[in-house]
C-alpha cells in the first residue's frame, strides 16, 4: 500500500470532497459563510461612522446682534453642528442636554457684539453632551477654528485689527492616505480580516466537533486515515471559503464603498494566505479541545472579542495602554490589519509588509502544531 | 476451517480498560481463529463495546497485550485497520450524504480498487439500489443498518467486529445478515459478533460471555450450557401464573420464567430443586425435566456476576 505510514493524497482528496459535500448541504453554515460578510459590510460599511457631523445643537441667543450671528453661521458652516432649537433659558438647555435631545448648547451672552468690537474678548459658552466623546471630539475641535474665522467678514475698516492674528508659526496639516477621513475607507478593508476570523474560527471549530457529537469521528478514525489527512482536510475547503469572502469584500469595497485602490490586490490576496490558515488553526484547535459544538463556539467567541477589540479594527490600537497593545500583537487579526489597510490605502509593496508578516507565520505555526498534537486518533 | 485447528485471528490476554476508576474490561483473554463466527454477549455495560473497540485500535488498552490478525494490538493499530470492518453500535456514517457519497467515501478510505464497482457491487448485495442517492439520515433503522454493514465490508477485510449490528433489525432483515455472515464465514473472514439475541447467539461457532468486565463464559453453546450445570423442569397445566412468587421462595429455585403456558424453574442445585418442585407434578399440573437453554444460563451467569 503506497504512502500507508505517510500522507496519502487520495485520502486527503476524499476528505476534500467529503467536506464540500457536506459544506453544500449545511444550508445554515453555507449562509453563514455568506450572510456574515455581506451582514457586516452593510452595518459597518453604511451604519457606522466615527466622524458624526449634524449634531443637533440649540441656541440661546442673548445678543442678538451680527456678531452673535456669524457666530452661529461659522459653526453651522463646519457641518458638524445643526441649529435645531432656539431657547430662551438656562434651564431649558439643561433640560435639553439631559434629555439627550441635543448634544451641544451655544450660549452667547448679552453684549457680546459690542464687547467684541471693544476688543475684550467675549465669552461665548458651547456645551456639549460628553457621554460619548467620540461624538462630541471633532466637532470641538471644529468649532475653534469656526470661532477664529467668524467674524472676519464684519470686522472690517477700524475694527480690522480685532481679527485673529496668525501665529508664530505656519503648520500645514496634510492627512496622507485618507485626507477626507471617510471612515469607510478604514473599516471596509479592516472587515476583511475581522470577518474572516469571525466566520472561520467558528467553522473550523465545529467541523471536527461535530464528527464527535454526531458519531462519525467513530468510523472516520476506523479508516487508515491520519491526522494529518484529517486536519488538513478539514481547512482546504475553508480557505477556498475565505478567499470567496474576500473577493465578496473586495467587490463591495470597490463598487459599494469606492475605497481607493492603491496597491496591488494579487499581493494582497497572496498574503492572506497565512492569515486565513493561522485562524483555521485556531478553529481546528478549539474543536480538538471542546466537549460539542456549543463549546466550541463560545471558544470562538473568546478569542474574537479581543481578535476585534484589540487589533485596531474598532479603536486606535497607539490609543491602547502597553499591556494592551502587547496582548493585541499576540492575535494575528492585528497584524493582518496592518497588512490590508497597508496595501489597499498607502500601496504597500511586499518589502513594507514582512514585518506584519513573520508574526502571523508564527501564529499560524503555533496554532496548527497544537492542533495536530492534540488531535486524537482514538476514542480515548 | 474448523474452530479448533485454524490460527489465531485475535489472540489477546489480559486485555485490560480502566476510565477514570471505573475498570471496564478487566483482564480478559481471549482467541478467536480463521473463519469462526465469534458471539460476544453480556449485559448492557459490560464492557463489550470497550474491548472490541480496543481491539482495532480505535481505545488503548490500559493493560494486557496481543495481537489481532499477527499485529500488536497496543503498537500497530495503523497496520490492523486496512483490515478489518468494524461496525459500531451507533449508526456513525454521514447523515447529510447520499448512500453511495457514503460507500464512495469508505472505498476511498481503504484506497479500494476500482471503486466505482466495489460501491456497485456493495449497493446491489445490500439490495440497497433504490435508496442509492437517498440521505442516509432519512433511512430507516433497517437500511441504514445495511448500510452500516456495506460500509464495513467494502474493502474486503479479513476481520468483521460487529457491535450489535442487528439491534432493532426486523427478523426477516436479520436472517439475511446472518446468512451473509455465515457465508463470508465460509470464505475465511473471521467475525466477532456482540448481540443481545439468543437465537443470534445460538448461530455463533463459539460464545464468550462478559459481564461487568469479567469474561464469565467461553465455549461453544452446549459447552456453555454444560459448564454451567444448570436443572431446568417445565411446569404446564392451568392458572400457572399465581405460582411464580411461590416458586420463588422454594429452596433450590434460582429462576421461574413463564414461556407461554408454561413455567421454566431453573436452579443449579438439582436434588434441592427436584424436592422442591415434587409436590407440582400433581395433576392438573404435570413436570417434567428439560434442557436449559442459553438464555436461562446466561441469566444465571448474569446473577452469579452481581453477587
Amino acid at each position: 500500500m503506497a504512502g500507508f505510514l505517510g500522507f496519502s493524497p487520495a485520502r486527503f482528496g476524499a476528505m476534500v470532497s467529503k467536506e464540500f459535500t457536506q459544506m453544500r448541504r449545511d444550508r445554515l453554515t453555507f449562509a453563514m459563510m455568506v450572510g456574515i460578510p455581506l451582514l457586516q459590510l452593510i452595518l459597518f460599511g453604511f451604519a457606522i461612522n466615527s466622524d458624526p457631523k449634524q449634531l443637533p445643537t440649540a441656541i440661546l441667543d442673548n445678543d442678538r446682534s451680527v456678531f452673535s450671528r456669524d457666530m452661529a453661521a461659522a459653526m453651522k458652516n463646519s457641518d458638524y453642528f445643526k441649529f435645531t432649537k432656539e431657547i430662551a433659558s438656562e434651564a431649558e438647555a439643561d433640560e435639553l442636554l439631559r434629555l439627550g435631545r441635543i448634544q451641544f448648547v451655544l450660549t452667547i451672552p448679552q453684549n457680546f457684539g459690542r464687547d467684541l468690537v471693544r476688543g475684550v474678548r467675549p465669552v461665548a459658552l458651547l456645551e456639549a453632551d460628553a457621554t460619548d466623546p467620540a461624538a462630541t471630539s471633532n466637532a470641538v475641535a471644529a468649532i475653534r477654528q469656526a470661532a477664529t474665522d467668524a467674524f472676519n467678514r464684519d470686522l472690517t475698516g477700524p475694527l480690522l485689527s480685532l481679527r485673529a492674528k496668525d501665529g508664530p508659526v505656519d503648520l500645514r496639516l496634510h492627512a496622507r492616505y485618507n485626507p477626507e477621513a471617510v471612515t469607510q475607507y478604514n473599516i471596509v478593508p479592516g472587515l476583511m480580516g475581522v470577518v474572516l476570523t469571525m466566520t472561520l474560527v467558528i467553522i473550523t471549530s465545529l467541523a471536527i466537533t461535530r464528527e464527535r457529537e454526531r458519531g462519525t469521528m467513530e468510523n472516520l478514525l476506523i479508516t487508515p486515515v491520519r491526522p494529518t489527512e484529517v486536519l488538513l482536510g478539514k481547512i482546504l475547503p475553508y480557505i477556498v471559503v475565505g478567499y470567496v469572502q474576500m473577493m465578496l469584500i473586495v467587490l463591495a469595497a470597490k463598487l459599494l464603498f469606492a475605497v481607493p485602490f492603491v496597491g496591488s490586490l494579487p499581493l494582497l490576496f497572496l498574503v492572506s494566505f497565512p492569515f486565513i490558515a493561522a485562524n483555521l488553526g485556531v478553529g481546528i484547535t478549539f474543536s480538538t479541545i471542546a466537549q460539542n459544538q456549543l463549546q466550541a463556539v463560545q471558544m470562538s467567541f473568546f478569542f474574537f472579542l479581543p481578535s476585534i477589540l484589540l487589533s485596531g479594527f474598532m479603536f486606535p490600537f497607539q490609543g491602547m495602554p502597553q499591556w494592551a497593545q502587547w496582548l493585541g500583537s499576540a492575535l494575528p487579526l492585528t497584524h493582518y490589519l496592518r497588512v490590508v489597510r497597508g496595501i489597499v490605502l498607502k500601496g504597500n509593496t511586499f518589502v513594507d509588509i514582512v514585518p506584519h508578516m513573520w508574526p502571523i507565520g508564527l501564529f499560524l505555526l503555533v496554532s496548527v502544531g497544537i492542533g495536530v498534537k492534540r488531535y486524537r486518533q482514538t476514542l480515548d | 476451517m474448523n474452530a479448533q485447528g485454524g490460527q489465531a485471528v485475535i489472540d489477546v490476554t489480559g486485555l485490560t480498560k480502566i476510565f477514570g476508576r471505573k475498570t471496564v474490561v478487566d483482564h480478559i483473554d481471549m482467541r478467536v481463529n480463521r473463519g469462526e463466527i465469534y458471539g460476544f454477549l453480556g449485559p448492557n455495560g459490560s464492557g463489550k463495546t470497550t474491548f472490541i473497540r480496543m481491539l482495532c485500535g480505535l481505545l488503548r488498552p490500559d493493560d494486557g497485550h496481543g495481537t489481532c490478525l499477527g499485529f500488536d494490538v497496543r503498537e500497530q493499530a495503523e497496520l490492523i485497520k486496512p483490515h478489518v470492518g468494524y461496525m459500531s453500535q451507533k449508526f456513525s456514517l454521514y447523515e447529510d450524504m447520499t448512500v453511495r457519497e457514503n460507500l464512495d467515501f469508505i472505498a476511498r478510505m481503504y484506497a479500494v480498487a476500482d471503486r466505482e464497482a466495489g460501491v456497485a457491487r456493495s449497493i446491489e448485495r445490500m439490495n440497497l439500489g433504490r435508496f442509492r442517492d437517498q440521505l442516509a439520515g432519512t433511512l430507516s433503522g433497517g437500511w441504514k443498518q445495511r448500510l452500516a454493514l456495506a460500509a464495513c465490508m467494502i474493502h474486503a477485510p479479513r476481520l468483521l467486529l460487529l457491535d450489535e449490528p442487528t439491534a432493532g433489525v426486523d427478523p426477516m432483515a436479520r436472517r439475511d445478515f446472518w446468512d451473509e455472515v455465515h457465508k463470508l464465514a465460509g470464505e475465511g473472514i473471521t467475525a466477532l459478533i456482540s448481540t443481545h439475541y439468543m437465537d443470534e447467539a445460538e448461530r455463533c461457532h463459539r460464545l464468550a460471555y462478559i459481564a461487568y468486565g469479567h469474561l464469565l463464559a467461553t465455549g461453544t453453546v452446549s459447552e456453555i450450557v454444560a459448564q454451567e450445570g444448570l436443572f431446568t423442569y417445565e411446569i404446564s397445566g392451568p392458572d400457572l401464573y399465581g405460582f411464580i412468587d411461590k416458586l420463588r421462595s422454594l429452596p433450590g429455585v434460582e429462576q421461574v420464567v413463564a414461556f407461554g403456558v408454561t413455567l421454566h424453574v431453573s436452579g443449579r442445585d438439582g436434588d434441592a430443586l427436584a424436592k422442591s418442585l415434587a409436590p407440582y407434578a400433581a395433576p392438573p399440573l404435570t413436570l417434567r425435566r428439560i434442557a436449559s437453554n442459553l438464555e436461562e444460563v446466561f441469566i444465571s451467569l448474569m446473577r452469579k456476576a452481581v453477587s
